[in-house]
């Protein structure tokens, strides 16, 4: 039986949790002061060793990534944080830092000494105002204390946070329409190579991570790569946030380390909502494949999801019942996409809006038997885009044909939705 | 631009703080839109032209940036913007019974504004708080698990001038202006009030001290050099 590791999720409960006094009385600030003595190519050595993972959802290995930055040429290099949380189902970043932004904070030092960066930078999603007050707060009370500035805890490193609130954009948690946006232009992805490492921010070499992979470093300082090494799986090492959400009993945050299962999670959890059964779940956010029950004690590692056909994504584990419509939630989820898509490329921008208004005019029961055919063409040809939004635009819908195929035909058939809608909200149905 | 002398004055001051956090000016427009919305409560033709001369830029690339962002408003916003998640997850835990209630009560269609200015209502997308579905957002501010019925109250709260509290943020609702120049980088102090985190988010953390589970404490005497090696106890 897998148990749950809390380390990043550890301190939430705390009262003040975010405060510098609480932070440094749990010990905090410790790895950054041990990090600070070491040389900054051994922080790389040791994070490549830990075997950490990004997780923002592509699981790229973090120290690689740090070692793909070319030699310092006497120029800034920057470390950007990806606090674009908008993945749908995806909720750990945003608790996270409002409970423990020095945890951040202290990574991002870590960090930023190990690949010579002067001025890093939090691009932290606009709709969460309370988050960004306790960022400018945790930043503010650093600077005060001499932990960020000229001398960072008492030694000649110099650095700079500026935490950054954008205007709201699903796209922009994409690493390179980030940038553009961190560089006041829309936030529309550009083509690769150049990759950040090479040409980032201001076109010079950037290291961009999501919020939960650089608070792991300072865990990874202090605990070190066999420490780490010793939760997870093979491939997938450590531990990570699963943020189970939708129709369990006890949704929440569930710290713990690659390979756990999903029915060991849902227990957790507290099972499915009363009285219902599992019907569908997605492994990570909504630009994955879903799985059903068939799923349930697959180990959830980067790895195997894959080779289960889905990704890992960002542990976003979202969960509907047997009273849930699948054709209602992707077309839900299309619509998401169509919104999102920043119009840049034409497959994507023209493929979302097609999908979306097929789905929908199936879920309202004006149907077609052609448009089960428009839903099996169109997504092939969403391709060759910059960015792999459209690309996983229609994995959702695509493995509910597959699971669920009759249902799209039954709303056809009979020329309206065969399901409840007050029956799955949290509130029993009760609908105005 | 039709700015006073004094509004002037203040966003010159205001904006020249935002620019110096930035080793590009450039890099300073997404604050100086959430000042400008600060301001004139949407991104007005004068702030469009104020960020333009401060950045150095035309008022269509101003433009051309304002229109990507969903929260930059084109027409004068309400002092409460009431935003329902009506993505997949929260749609069917009741978002979408929400939304459609708010839309009756307040008699106003998705973007629209009462006219009173009180209320600007929004279909909103994922918000990051999916472990509260239903989720709604005031001014930005988590309203978790609410019902339309917890969304009406919260309407006829506001209408009445009693101070409403968000469910994760401050003590008493601020205002979208207020808002927006906490976005625009000013903080309010206002970061110390509220909970270190929902029930939601610490169930996980509860329910391993609940049963004793733990991760493995830190090798004694620090961590062992890198070796390169795995690990042992793995599946």
């Amino acid at each position: 039986m897998t148990t749950l590791t809390p380390v990043l999720t550890k301190r939430w409960g705390k009262a003040n949790s975010w405060r510098l006094a609480e932070y440094q009385a749990d010990g905090g600030y410790q790895a950054a002061r041990k990090a600070l003595t070491m040389e900054p190519q051994a922080i790389v050595d040791l994070v490549k060793a830990a075997g950490l993972r990004g997780r923002g959802g592509a699981g790229f290995p973090a120290g690689t990534k740090w070692s793909f930055l070319p030699k310092p040429d006497g120029g800034p290099r920057y470390l950007v944080v990806n606090a674009d949380e908008s993945e749908p189902g995806t909720c750990k970043d945003m608790p996270m830092l409002m409970a423990d932004p020095h945890m951040l904070l202290e990574g991002m030092i870590i960090t930023s000494w190990a690949i010579g960066c002067h001025h890093a930078f939090i691009y932290l999603r606009g709709e969460v105002v309370h988050v960004y007050r306790r960022l400018l707060r945790a930043i503010e009370e650093a600077r005060a204390a001499g932990i960020l500035g000229d001398h960072v805890l008492g030694t000649d490193y110099q650095l700079e946070i500026t935490a950054h609130a954008g205007g709201g954009a699903y796209i922009c948690g994409e690493e390179t329409a980030l940038l553009d946006s961190l560089e006041g232009k829309r936030g529309q992805p550009r083509l690769k190579p150049p990759f950040p490492a090479a040409e980032g921010l201001y076109a010079r070499p950037t290291v961009i991570n999501n919020v939960e992979t650089i608070s792991q470093v300072p865990p990874i300082i202090l605990g070190g790569a066999d420490w780490f090494g010793s939760m997870g799986t093979e491939k997938s090492h450590g531990f990570g946030i699963f943020s189970l959400s939708g129709h369990v009993q006890r949704p929440g945050q569930y710290e713990a380390p690659f390979g756990v299962t999903m029915r060991e999670l849902i227990d957790m959890a507290g099972g499915i909502r009363e009285g219902h059964k599992l019907k569908f779940w997605m492994p990570g956010g909504a630009s994955t494949s879903m799985f059903t029950e068939e799923q349930l004690d697959l180990n959830l590692d980067y790895d195997n999801v894959i080779q289960a056909g889905s990704m890992l994504g960002t542990r976003a584990l979202q969960v509907f019942d047997d009273t849930v419509c699948v054709v209602r939630v992707v077309s839900r989820w299309m619509e998401f996409y169509a919104h999102e898509s920043c119009g840049k490329c034409t497959p994507c921008r023209e493929g979302t809006a097609w999908l979306r208004d097929t789905l929908c005019r199936i879920e309202a029961g004006g149907g077609t038997p052609a448009d089960m055919d428009v839903l099996g063409d169109i997504p092939a040809s969403i391709g060759g885009c910059f960015c792999p939004l459209g690309a996983g635009a229609p994995l959702a819908l695509n493995s509910s044909l597959k699971y669920f195929r009759d249902e799209y035909e039954e709303h056809i058939r009979l020329g309206r939705c065969p399901f409840d809608r007050a029956a799955t909200t949290a509130f029993n149905g009760e609908v105005a | 631009m039709s700015y006073d002398t004094g509004t002037r004055q203040s966003l010159e001051r205001d904006a020249a703080q935002v620019v110096a956090r930035y080793p590009k000016p450039r890099s300073a427009i997404l604050p100086l839109l959430h000042l400008v919305q600060s301001v004139d409560g949407f991104v007005s033709p004068d702030g469009i032209e104020f960020v333009a001369d401060t950045l150095g830029m035309t008022t269509s690339e101003v433009s051309a940036v304002a229109t990507f962002y969903t929260q930059f408003k084109r027409q004068p916003n309400g002092t409460y913007n009431l935003g329902v998640c009506t993505t997949a997850l929260c749609a069917i835990m009741g978002g979408d019974a929400i939304y459609e209630r708010l839309r009756e009560y307040l008699g106003i269609e998705d973007g629209q504004t009462t006219g009173d200015g009180m209320f600007t209502l929004e279909r909103i997308e994922c918000n990051a708080a999916c472990d509260y579905a239903p989720v709604m957002m005031a001014n930005w501010e988590f309203f978790d698990n609410q019902t339309p019925e917890s969304a009406v109250a919260l309407v006829d709260a506001l209408r009445a001038g009693k101070p409403v509290a968000p469910t994760r943020g401050p003590d008493k609702l601020p205002t979208f202006k207020e808002n927006e120049r906490v976005l625009a980088g000013f903080p309010d102090g206002k970061a110390d009030q509220g909970a270190s985190a929902g029930e939601s988010s610490v169930r996980g953390a509860e329910l391993a001290d609940e049963k004793g589970w733990a991760a493995p404490p830190y090798p004694a005497g620090g961590a062992a050099a890198p070796k390169g090696t795995k690990g042992e106890e793995r599946k």
